[in-house]
């Protein structure tokens, strides 16, 4: 016993002054970097807003260093063409090419808060769910929780953002951002092919049958586009649906990710369905799905998409 | 009973406090991108409202949890008893879950979602621990005791499932809970951790003589005129206390509970005095290196802590065991 206690107590004295000289050796030989801080921040007046947590949060200067948390946030304010106030985004933040180059702060639940805080914004957008929240308004910095569940949300969303950043004319240049989707998504809309209007659709976003119901935003595009969700709304936005129930409702077109798209006829049942016989199946490829499933200011762009793979199934 | 205790104790929690103290020098030292000594100075406030109360939330968590591993082993002379025995890991899992789901709505009144998650956590916890007893009728049965604990934890985990399968959104959220994580602790945390364990710790101090006399069976321990039954519920709220407040601030975190007394024990055989002081000990120690290497290991990210203690403590306890037996066979 006491031999392993010895030889345990120089294990650790050991380990201790290696971590030390290696703890001293990388200090001496990282700088510490300066941090810039902008000092003349104008201010134009306080803002208070409601976000969807139902909190009021209150802005009194225009925020000038913005992190967002939630890709779709992050596309909103560049949409508005406000990205240069971004320093700090999500790791999945991928849009537009400016915020590749941002910190990347984690995710909603594993974000890096030390250098989060760090980069010393005076905004984060995030989720209702985001771990955060609370510490971030602890330590003193803004926060507000929006979180696009359809095209409604985007639409707050966008005004939301606009007024929160101070923009002049806030109202009206959401509208005008909100406009060009809605001029876009049309544009889209009247090329659909009509031999695919009224076409049974079933929109798997996961594996193991999690659909896109009809309430969900990828639902509202289906729906615009013309084609009829096998999900009904009472069904809720991406619920788990009973594979017997699918099969039932026989889609006759499906839109799947590329890497669960293996083998759908060997699913049980899948053989019959009408989609599978007349091979109309979208693949969705990974970079797609992300203008696909976000809910943010690209719904024209997913609408589109959709159109490519429809005009491509129904010749 | 006291001088039965071995002077070895002294010495370990020396080097426990020595452990201690100088990883969180280094907890302090260690930034998002690294360590970084030059810039102490610069990010002082950085150091003060994040690093400083999360170092010590680690080592708060793990204090808590491992008096909680200490407890439970001298409670149900088991060395394999842990924390999360009486169903609090999957009752705070409930628990988050129904927060995440039912807490976010706009119609709620502050106070509600001031409690928010943490609280939820906290009281699945509680719960948990209290539809055991209830179930157990009482502490006097250690192995109904187990075994309503074992029921509890099947049927909350699954009811737990259950809400994450009808409401996908939280899935994630869930998901992160359960591996456990000391990047969220803030100062508030911090305090009701520290009133917690002083309070778990002086009432297991003043109880330790129970647990010692029920090391030699439970009539042995009635017959020395210990008041077995009373000091059991004590001690199981105690147990039940320390668990939750750790899993309320940090989430899950494995293994801390079930090492910890094992660790201590050994190197040390002493009264239960003062192996439920070295177990809170070297569950900090254990918990707060472990945070460090979380945090150093892929700087600037950073590994769920959870994680690292159930692999590091894991892979630990095997070559402990290894080497004990093999000291065993060659004695």
């Amino acid at each position: 016993m006491l031999h392993i206690q010895t030889k345990v107590a120089r294990g650790v004295l050991h380990n201790f002054w290696l971590v030390i000289l290696s703890a001293m050796l990388l200090c001496i030989c990282s700088l510490a970097t300066a941090q810039k801080i902008p000092s003349d921040a104008p201010a134009t007046g306080a803002v208070t807003l409601i976000d969807d947590r139902g909190v009021a949060v209150k802005l009194n200067q225009k925020p000038l260093r913005v992190v967002t948390l939630l890709p779709s946030l992050g596309e909103i304010v560049c949409e508005l063409q406000e990205c240069d106030r971004l320093v700090g985004v999500d790791r999945y933040s991928n849009w537009p090419d400016r915020v590749k180059s941002l910190p990347k702060l984690g995710g909603l639940d594993d974000t890096h808060l030390e250098a989060l805080v760090k980069l010393r914004p005076d905004l984060v957008l995030l989720a209702r769910s985001s771990r955060v929240t609370q510490r971030l308004e602890s330590l003193g910095i803004a926060v507000m929780a929006l979180e696009p569940q359809n095209q409604v949300d985007v639409q707050r969303a966008i005004l939301h953002i606009a007024l929160a950043l101070h923009l002049p004319d806030a109202q009206s240049r959401s509208e005008l951002l909100w406009q060009k989707i809605q001029t876009r998504l049309d544009q889209v809309v009247d090329k659909i092919p009509s031999s695919a209007r009224g076409a049974r659709v079933y929109f798997e976003v996961g594996s193991g049958y999690f659909a896109a119901g009809e309430a969900s935003f990828i639902g509202e595009t289906l729906k615009r586009i013309g084609l009829i969700n096998v999900v009904p709304l009472r069904m809720g936005s991406f619920p788990q649906v009973n594979p017997e129930f699918l099969v039932r409702s026989n889609p006759q077109i499906i839109f799947i990710a590329e890497q669960s798209a293996t083998d759908l006829s060997r699913r049980p049942g899948w053989d019959q369905m009408q989609a599978i016989q007349e091979n109309k199946i979208c693949r969705i490829s990974a970079e797609n799905s992300d203008i696909l499933v976000r809910s943010g200011p690209r719904m024209a762009e997913a609408a589109q998409l959709m159109l490519a793979c429809l005009k491509r199934v129904y010749q | 009973m006291g001088n039965r205790s071995n002077p070895d104790a002294i010495p370990l929690g020396w080097w426990l406090l020595l452990l201690i103290v100088s990883i969180s020098m280094m907890g302090l030292t260690l930034g998002s991108e690294g360590w970084a000594l030059g810039g102490f100075w610069e990010d002082r406030q950085l150091v003060i409202d994040i690093r400083l109360p999360r170092t010590l939330g680690a080592f708060l968590a793990g204090g808590l949890l491992g008096l909680a591993g200490a407890l439970a082993q001298g409670l149900f002379r088991n060395p394999l008893a842990d924390p999360y025995l009486l169903g609090s890991a999957s009752g705070a899992g409930l628990g988050v879950a129904i927060g995440l789901i039912f807490l976010t709505g706009t119609s709620l009144a502050p106070w509600v979602l001031r409690v928010g998650v943490t609280g939820m956590a906290f009281l699945g916890a509680w719960g948990a621990v209290v539809v055991t007893l209830i179930l157990a009728w009482g502490v006097q049965h250690t192995l109904r005791l187990l075994l309503a604990g074992v029921v509890v934890g099947v049927v909350l985990g699954a009811c737990a499932s259950l809400l994450v399968l009808l409401y996908p959104k939280v899935q994630g959220s869930v998901q992160a809970f359960m591996l456990g994580s000391t990047s969220f602790v803030g100062w508030h945390g911090c305090i009701l951790m520290a009133g917690t364990l002083a309070l778990c710790l002086t009432v297991s101090w003043l109880t330790s003589p129970v647990l010692d006399g029920l090391a030699l069976g439970e009539s042995t321990a009635q017959s020395l005129g210990l008041p077995v039954t009373s000091v059991r519920l004590v001690l199981v709220a105690t147990m039940a206390l320390c668990t939750a407040a750790a899993v309320a601030q940090t989430g899950l975190i494995a293994f801390v509970g079930l090492a910890a007394p094992h660790l201590v024990r050994s190197q040390v055989k002493a009264v239960h005095a003062r192996t439920l002081c070295l177990s809170c000990g070297m569950g900090a120690a254990i918990l707060g290196g472990a945070d460090l290497l979380a945090r150093a290991l892929i700087a600037p990210l950073e590994l769920p802590v959870g994680v690292l203690t159930s692999i590091l403590g894991g892979g630990y306890m095997l070559i402990l065991m290894r080497r004990l037996s093999k000291g065993d066979r060659s004695s």
